[in-house]
């Protein structure tokens, strides 16, 4: 981590993904954590970091960045 | 004859506890009904009949040495003290006779015959209860004389900063020392000898300052003679005027007198009918207030173009109108978010109301944020998660009814003393105490308080522990599900039930996580699930880290199970860092919600707000303080309104925040001093101290309580009108002529606080929200039939370890807290003389660790992690564990958060202040950050002192 924003994105959602990781449903509850703390600006970035291929993106990180796309 | 009438007399003795039934009896031929287990002097005080006294007094249980208060019974003989007498039905009581008269003439001239009879040069002349009572006595001279054996040669202590001990003065009344004991809870003073040899002392016949007293000032408030007595006091005569107000420090939120003559304030005192406080006080509250006039001030508003370049003191109009039109060129030239707004915990409810609202209408974005990000923000998460409402559970009373108390990550004899006074009074009636802290604090092991269990964790292993605890308490069948079937959410209690009982949160399985020992975790799991009423009181060592939100849902779920929520003695209880935090976060601080805790994506609450506000809001979260950091840097966010924060000093990872600030083209700076911010700032618009403006704060219980003018502002403005101008120049009006109006616009349009007025608060006193009309004078004990979110949520609280661990490179883990004679930045408090407790921060090092690097105690020590790197002297103490070092944040030049780092809680973005992997090595130097920052320092006092002039 250090000052890239993106990387730090990054990392913020990878640690909200494994905190929600526990519930069945952690898909939904990390999308749904995105919308209503995170800023259109940074779920942007990360959108668009998951768009170029989205290297480190937790596997149910990459899945809620689907469901917020819906 | 009502008790509550009589509230600022002092009525002798306390009300009598835990009896019920009135009992009826006459005194000096008055019938008197007072509540069963009153004192004699007590029930003819709410008769209106006033006995003699100099050692009783109501805020201390009797005593009955001073032998002033006696008086006659029929049927009984003798004449026994009023003081230490209950009343009994049908009783009989005198207390005026020739023969009472004789006797209290007599003892009163044995007290005389060894005083100074000073009284017309005395400080406390009219403020003297020895010359009150010698007064109503009509005692002018004592028949002893005055050349007998006396004290009158004792030497003044005045070693003390703020007051003086006079044993010439001293009646041994024991007021002091009783106050010391029973209230403040420190046992410091000590009454040595008897009859005429008898004489009151701090510790063992030391100095105050040598002596393990804290300064609280408890003594000095009960003296009732000149014994102990203000310096203020002293040098300035006593107060004309008093004027009730709100403590501007912790989030205790004591309520007191400031008394002053003309603009100067002589004294704080503590007063009796604040309900947090109760007459109680610390050394910040009462003596740390000379900062209001320090010669730092700044109060004339100055802007400039570049931080590069010297201050100019401008008119208000002109400061404005340039921040306004800063601000609107930056919109233009790079968009409507890039710019956003920081409000303070240290500043009002309706300033901090003022200035969302201002983000929000005039800027047009959610891009706000409050101090509470950085402390905490996961309470609110959490507890709105599991409970339904971003706030403690009691009042702070609720301790007097606990029978076992978890304190976790707090440290209440430091950071909120008042409380920690209330908890070791119950603690010392025998309520069992149960410490989580990496460090042994003082609560620990304290002159007549014992914790039962101090579970010694290490950082970073909360969630760990609590699932722990969660697993023994429903492994073991102690759950309450009589509880948890009624007032929870089964299904979530079902999948959390199962996950905790899975053995990986067995206290053996996290034994190697946590540090604490299996069989002493089942324990004390054991103990707060079977003592009684369970409270757990906690702190910033909950909130502050990877998973400060998981860690307070945990704490949620561990009270739910129990059934310790929804009366008093339980509950689950933040102590709040800062006086508002409560009160900041209520107000709409956080950009993803309204005041009220309501979300902006709501639409029919931004409704609401749009037809009040007559403007239309964004639906989406704005950037939170970290993220306005790295948006900064990024090019993206470019001006920064920042209210009473000092976020260069107090935010994570300086060089990262620094790096930001730099990066922003207008940065606006409100505040008393050009703290470390203001250094970088383009904007200074000077603040007023809590003393030069009305308004209220709303304390850790969820108690708004008046903060009223006591001197005009010396900046001209109020805090609040300075957002008034700035939003009338964006060209979005506000017309407020007052902070009531502010309130009642609060009111209208937040569900908890529609009951909520001036009007109410003055006639009250204070106020617990929610407050409306369900509960129209407030709520004291919250979650009483049902949650707040109706069903009790057990969240699961999967434990993820946090990145931030001990490496070869950094095998230490800091951890950071607070001490008691400074407050958080320490821009108030160092400018007190509070410093002569501490004027620097320093790092605790264990024995062990500091062997294996050759560090003694005092030895300059650099401390280094990833982030950075800082130097300050070492400590060397067992109160930390081996392979754990800690320090505060109190100085800026210390710089403690250089070297914390910028990993945060998963759902707030709450920094983890709490754990950082760090190396420290014996230095001779400071660091090169630190010999940066000196230089820089440097460089802005002196364009400040081009603005200012020589002289000032």
């Amino acid at each position: 981590m250090g000052e890239n924003e993106t990387e730090h994105l990054v990392s913020m959602a990878n640690d909200i993904a494994a905190n929600l990781g526990f519930h069945a449903d952690a898909d939904e509850r990390i999308a749904d954590h995105l919308r209503r703390f995170w800023a259109p600006r940074m779920r942007n970035i990360l959108m668009g970091y998951a768009d170029d291929g989205g290297k480190g993106l937790s596997e149910n990180l990459v899945a809620a960045l689907d469901k917020l796309r819906d | 004859m009502s008790e509550l009438i009589q509230s600022s007399q002092d009525l002798g003795t306390p009300p009598p506890r835990g009896t019920t039934g009135q009992v009826s009896l006459e005194i000096d031929g008055h019938e008197v009904s007072v509540s069963k287990g009153t004192s004699l002097i007590r029930a003819a005080a709410i008769a209106g009949i006033s006995i003699p006294k100099l050692c009783a007094t109501d805020s201390l249980d009797a005593f009955g040495s001073c032998r002033m208060c006696l008086v006659e019974i029929d049927g009984r003989r003798g004449t026994p003290a009023s003081c230490t007498t209950s009343v009994e039905e049908g009783m009989v009581v005198h207390t005026q006779s020739g023969k009472l008269e004789r006797l209290r003439k007599n003892i009163l001239e044995l007290y005389i015959s060894d005083h100074p009879l000073d009284c017309d040069t005395c400080p406390a002349d009219g403020d003297c209860e020895l010359q009150d009572v010698a007064a109503d006595l009509g005692v002018k001279d004592s028949r002893y004389g005055l050349n007998g054996l006396n004290h009158l040669g004792a030497e003044k202590d005045q070693s003390n900063p703020y007051f003086t001990f006079d044993p010439s003065q001293c009646i041994v009344c024991y007021r002091c020392v009783r106050a010391c004991d029973d209230i403040q809870g420190t046992f410091a003073l000590t009454g040595d000898g008897r009859g005429f040899a008898s004489k009151i002392s701090a510790g063992q016949m030391e100095s105050f300052m040598d002596s393990e007293c804290v300064s609280c000032g408890a003594c000095v408030n009960s003296c009732p003679t000149a014994a102990l007595e203000e310096k203020s006091v002293i040098k300035l005569g006593l107060p004309e005027k008093s004027t009730l107000t709100t403590c501007a420090y912790c989030g205790v939120g004591c309520t007191f007198n400031v008394e002053t003559r003309g603009e100067e304030v002589i004294r704080m005192v503590p007063s009796k009918q604040g309900k947090a406080n109760e007459g109680h006080a610390c050394v910040k509250g009462r003596f740390a207030f000379e900062y209001y006039k320090h010669g730092d001030r700044i109060t004339e508003p100055m802007i400039r173009d570049s931080i590069d370049e010297a201050w100019r003191e401008v008119s208000w109009e002109e400061a404005i109108a340039f921040t306004a039109r800063r601000f609107r060129e930056i919109q233009a030239k790079h968009g409507r978010d890039s710019i956003g707004g920081i409000t303070s915990s240290r500043c009002s409810n309706e300033e901090t109301y003022l200035v969302q609202k201002l983000v929000r209408a005039a800027f047009g974005n959610n891009n706000v944020d409050t101090c509470a990000r950085v402390c905490h923000s996961p309470t609110g998460y959490g507890l709105k998660t599991t409970l339904g409402e971003s706030a403690g559970t009691q009042a702070f009373e609720s301790v007097a009814s606990a029978d076992v108390v978890i304190l976790i990550g707090a440290n209440p004899t430091e950071a909120h003393p008042v409380f920690a006074s209330r908890l070791k009074h119950r603690l010392r009636e025998g309520a069992r105490l149960i410490v989580v802290d990496p460090r042994k604090i003082a609560l620990v092991d304290s002159p007549h308080v014992r914790a039962e269990h101090h579970l010694q964790l290490l950082p970073g292993s909360n969630v760990a522990f609590v699932n722990a605890m969660a697993h023994v308490i429903v492994s073991e069948g102690l759950a309450d599900e009589k509880y948890v079937n009624e007032r929870c959410e089964i299904p979530s209690w079902k999948i959390w039930s199962e996950f905790i009982m899975r053995e990986e949160n067995s206290p053996e399985s996290l034994q190697s996580v946590t540090g604490i020992d299996a069989t002493e975790l089942r324990q004390a799991a054991r103990l707060y699930a079977s003592a009684g009423n369970g409270a757990i009181y906690y702190g910033l060592g909950v909130t502050e880290h990877s998973q400060g939100s998981t860690m307070v849902m945990g704490i949620a779920n561990l009270a739910m199970v129990t059934g310790n929520l929804g009366r008093e003695g339980v509950g689950v209880s933040p102590l709040r860092g800062q006086n508002n935090v409560q009160g900041s976060c209520d107000m709409g601080s956080f950009p993803h919600e309204l005041p009220g805790y309501r979300h902006v994506s709501d639409p029919e609450v931004r409704t609401l707000f749009e037809n009040e506000w007559q403007v239309k809001l964004q639906q989406d979260p704005g950037l939170r303080i970290p993220n306005m950091f790295d948006a900064a840097i990024h090019g993206n966010f470019k001006g920064l309104y920042c209210q009473g924060e000092d976020i260069a000093q107090s935010d994570p990872n300086t060089h990262h925040v620094e790096t930001a600030m730099k990066s922003l083209e207008c940065l606006v700076v409100q505040d008393l001093f050009l703290n470390e911010t203001a250094r970088f700032a383009h904007v200074f618009l000077p603040g007023s101290t809590f003393l030069e403006k009305n308004g209220t704060f709303t304390n850790a219980e969820r108690r708004i309580s008046m903060v009223r003018k006591v001197m005009p502002s010396r900046s001209g403005k109020e805090d609040w009108e300075i957002t008034v101008d700035l939003a009338n120049e964006l060209g979005y009006p506000m017309t407020y002529s007052h902070p009531s109006e502010i309130m009642d616009e609060i009111a209208r349009l937040t569900p908890t606080f529609t009951g909520v007025s001036y009007d109410k608060l003055n006639r009250l006193g204070s106020i617990q929200w929610p407050c409306n009309e369900e509960a129209p004078d407030g709520t004291p004990t919250m979650h009483v039939d049902e949650f707040v979110r109706g069903k009790g949520y057990f969240a699961i609280t999967g434990f993820v370890p946090t990145r931030e661990r001990s490496t070869r490179r950094f095998p230490l883990l800091l951890t950071t807290g607070r001490i008691l004679s400074q407050y958080n930045v320490g821009a108030q408090t160092r400018r007190t003389a509070n410093t002569v407790w501490a004027d620097q921060d320093v790092l605790e090092i264990h024995p062990v660790d500091a062997e294996d690097r050759g560090i003694n105690n005092g030895d300059w020590v650099g401390i280094k992690s990833r982030a950075g790197d800082t130097v300050l002297h070492a400590i060397v103490t067992d109160k930390v564990q081996p392979g754990v070092v800690y320090t505060t944040f109190h100085f800026p030049l210390t710089g403690a958060n250089i070297v914390t780092t910028d990993n945060s809680d998963w759902a707030t973005n709450c920094p983890e202040y709490k754990v950082t992997a760090v190396q420290v090595t014996r230095v001779t130097q400071p660091s090169e950050w630190q010999k940066q920052q000196q230089a820089f320092n440097r460089k802005q006092l002196a364009f400040l002192d081009k603005a200012r002039g020589p002289g000032r």
